[in-house]
């Protein structure tokens, strides 16, 4: 299988850790110089930009939450003048807390040749028809994506907006050969699919690439199957640049990370401590690249692994396993984070007592559904039944309105939630 | 076929280097710019071997050459232009030229001087009809040449260019970048200290931009040349009020 950028996606270990070492440090004095909230952060530890003098000294940098990119809304982590950007990504990376995201034309650049390697990983050329199929909100690196398939010379298919059923039919008109999703929007095209009776035989369908939500098992087996095609995973997080942080190559055994682009570690995610090859912990991610916007050591709270080993089709990066959970209790639907802490905040901030509630994630026909299911405070009578779905009316609107996020509301019976453990705060039914 | 690791360089307490990373491949020409003072010419002197790193390392060919005698890097196949190109004034075209191969034995000297004469001059007619001229009355631009010119003579594997266009007029510095661009023909690898931004992002693949000692971006010639912090401060109108 050809390999888009062969120089740096074969490219030695000390080559790679000098480009990285190199990388890293334009970053940090560049962060350090421009963006006040680094300069501050390093203050504060006592660091100066010069003491990184190896890729492990890292370590002694400080993290980045996404809190911090929130509290620095809408500009000041820019590293750049505002004239130099040329994209502004206001999408929340989670419902309801905005967090916007600045991009050069060299960055925007980047995104393409990204874009390319993650086609070309998964086995696209420049004679396949790429249907990008995914919803838009969802994707927020879509742009990425349509860059990558035009920068590879294939021909790309626009189809954001479209509904499954229109999905279908593009492909089946268009010949589409090769289809960019998401996992469970595959799903809702799949049930298009049986509705209007079209198989895979009917389809020139060869290969799907899939990102924003975890690939399993299981998933990628149904996907395989009722498409007939190689599916390939790829990772990318909306707050640092969408798809094309890693992504899966014909092997599928990891997602190759584009390690020039992207320093990756993987924490402890109590300790905070660096986890050696292979042990699975909370991935950290610095930019190796990016001007609009440098991000160091940030916490994706995504969980996942990464080894050093060669992979058999060539590529000399790591890899990291596909993400099998979240280290902060954010429920990824549609795409979207969703923290159970906003709904609790929202669930106060209607009835003005502290809410029990529990949040439960189905599959419906491929839909991920989210249900909030809120106790009855001992206020309300559980006979009146009007009041009840008038408040019941209110979260769901709230939510609607402040998180952007359709959900179930069902208010339970009091004492029923009051003792829900933590841990059992989320429930999700989605078979993974 | 170059690297240097996090090397830093002082002058007694002065810190000029803090830190610098950086790597030429082999036949590739690297360009590193930035206002003066930003210690540039340290690193090149760094490199050479005229300075020592106060740490860091330097790698030459995967070997690490850091704090190694400059003399001792010559035969290696490292050989700098230094900056204001330091000729033997009253000596001519031609021995300046010659003494640039001095390293090499007496019984291959003849033949292979003469050969390396020939691809100077055809690299630099003008040195030709200036070969038994005194140095020192060559004009500035015939100078660089000649700089160049017995730089070459040793055959070097990697060259460090000091500021190649110093105090010359446009025309003359297009005429000897352009000879500094067919060097990557012959797979000589150059490493290219410049002020002259523009010039330099033409004719190099690669570059660092360096700051008070610092490298604060790096990336291919042609992604630095339409970086608008580049071109404001490098390429544009009134460079001065913002990097003086």
């Amino acid at each position: 299988m050809p390999i888009w950028d062969r120089k740096t996606e074969t490219v030695d270990r000390e080559a790679m850790q000098q480009m990285q070492l190199e990388r890293l440090q334009t970053t940090v004095n560049r962060a350090f110089r421009n963006v006040p909230f680094y300069h501050r952060k390093l203050e504060q530890l006592g660091i100066e930009p010069e003491e990184v003098l190896a890729l492990g000294d890292v370590r002694k940098l400080p993290f980045t939450l996404v809190q911090d990119l929130r509290d620095a809304y809408p500009y000041e982590m820019f590293a750049v003048p505002l004239k130099e950007i040329v994209r502004i990504d206001s999408f929340a990376a989670a419902p309801g807390r905005p967090l916007v995201m600045g991009y050069t034309a060299r960055d925007v650049s980047h995104w393409a040749e990204l874009g390319a390697r993650m086609m070309s990983a998964a086995g696209v050329t420049r004679e396949d028809v790429v249907q990008v199929a995914a919803e838009c909100e969802a994707l927020v690196g879509g742009f990425g994506t349509h860059y990558g398939v035009e920068r590879l010379g294939a021909s790309l298919i626009p189809a954001g907006g479209s509904t499954p059923e229109r999905q279908v039919r593009i492909m089946q008109d268009f010949r589409s050969t090769a289809l960019v999703s998401t996992p469970s929007h595959a799903q809702h095209i799949m049930e298009a699919m049986r509705t209007v009776g079209v198989s895979a035989d009917d389809l020139c369908l060869r290969v799907g690439l899939f990102g924003t939500e975890p690939m399993t098992a299981r998933r990628r087996a149904q996907i395989e199957s009722q498409f007939g095609i190689v599916a390939a995973a790829n990772y990318g997080i909306s707050s640092v640049t969408g798809p094309g942080i890693a992504a899966e190559c014909e092997i599928k055994d990891g997602l190759h990370i584009q390690e020039d682009h992207f320093l990756v570690e993987v924490v402890d995610p109590l300790t905070l401590e660096p986890l050696p090859p292979g042990q699975p912990g909370e991935i950290v991610i610095t930019t190796l690249a990016q001007e609009g916007l440098p991000l160091i050591r940030f916490r994706t709270r995504d969980v996942s692994s990464v080894t050093y080993e060669p992979c058999r089709c060539g590529r000399t990066t790591a890899r990291m396993s596909t993400v099998t959970g979240r280290t902060d209790g954010a429920v990824s639907i549609r795409g979207m984070h969703v923290y159970p802490e906003d709904i609790q905040a929202l669930l106060y901030d209607i009835e003005h007592v502290e809410p029990h509630y529990q949040i439960v994630v189905d599959s419906r026909g491929g839909l991920d559904v989210l249900t909030v299911r809120v106790e009855l405070s001992s206020a309300l009578i559980s006979d009146q039944m009007n009041k009840i779905m008038a408040l019941e009316e209110t979260i769901r609107q709230r939510i609607s309105l402040d998180l952007g996020l359709t959900v179930d509301v069902k208010l339970v019976e009091p004492q029923t939630l009051r003792d829900v453990p933590e841990g059992k705060r989320v429930i999700d039914n989605r078979e993974r | 076929m170059l690297r240097l690791e996090s090397v830093v360089t002082c002058y007694g307490k002065i810190v000029a280097l803090r830190g610098i990373s950086l790597h030429v491949d082999r036949g590739e020409i690297v360009a590193l710019v930035g206002p003066n003072g930003a210690g540039k010419t340290t690193a090149l002197n760094t490199i050479s071997g005229v300075l020592g790193p106060r740490s860091g390392r330097v790698f030459l060919d995967g070997a690490e050459i850091s704090g190694a005698a400059a003399e001792s890097l010559v035969p290696r196949g490292l050989v700098q232009v230094p900056e204001g190109r330091q000729l033997f004034s009253t000596m001519s075209v031609r021995e300046n030229l010659i003494l640039g191969s001095y390293r090499r034995s007496r019984a291959e000297k003849k033949r292979d001087t003469a050969e390396d004469m020939g691809r100077v001059f055809a690299m630099f007619p003008v040195l030709k009809e200036r070969q038994p001229q005194l140095a020192g009355t060559l004009s500035g631009g015939e100078q660089q040449m000649l700089a160049i010119g017995r730089a070459l003579m040793a055959r070097p594997r990697v060259l460090l260019l000091d500021e190649p266009s110093m105090g010359l007029a446009p025309l003359v510095v297009r005429d000897i970048f352009r000879a500094i661009g067919e060097l990557r023909k012959d797979g000589t690898t150059v490493l290219l200290v410049e002020q002259n931004v523009k010039a330099a992002l033409r004719i190099a693949k690669r570059a660092y931009v360096m700051e008070t000692g610092r490298i604060v971006m790096e990336g291919s010639a042609d992604e630095l040349a339409r970086n608008p912090e580049i071109q404001r401060a490098y390429l544009g109108q009134g460079y001065r009020q913002i990097m003086e």
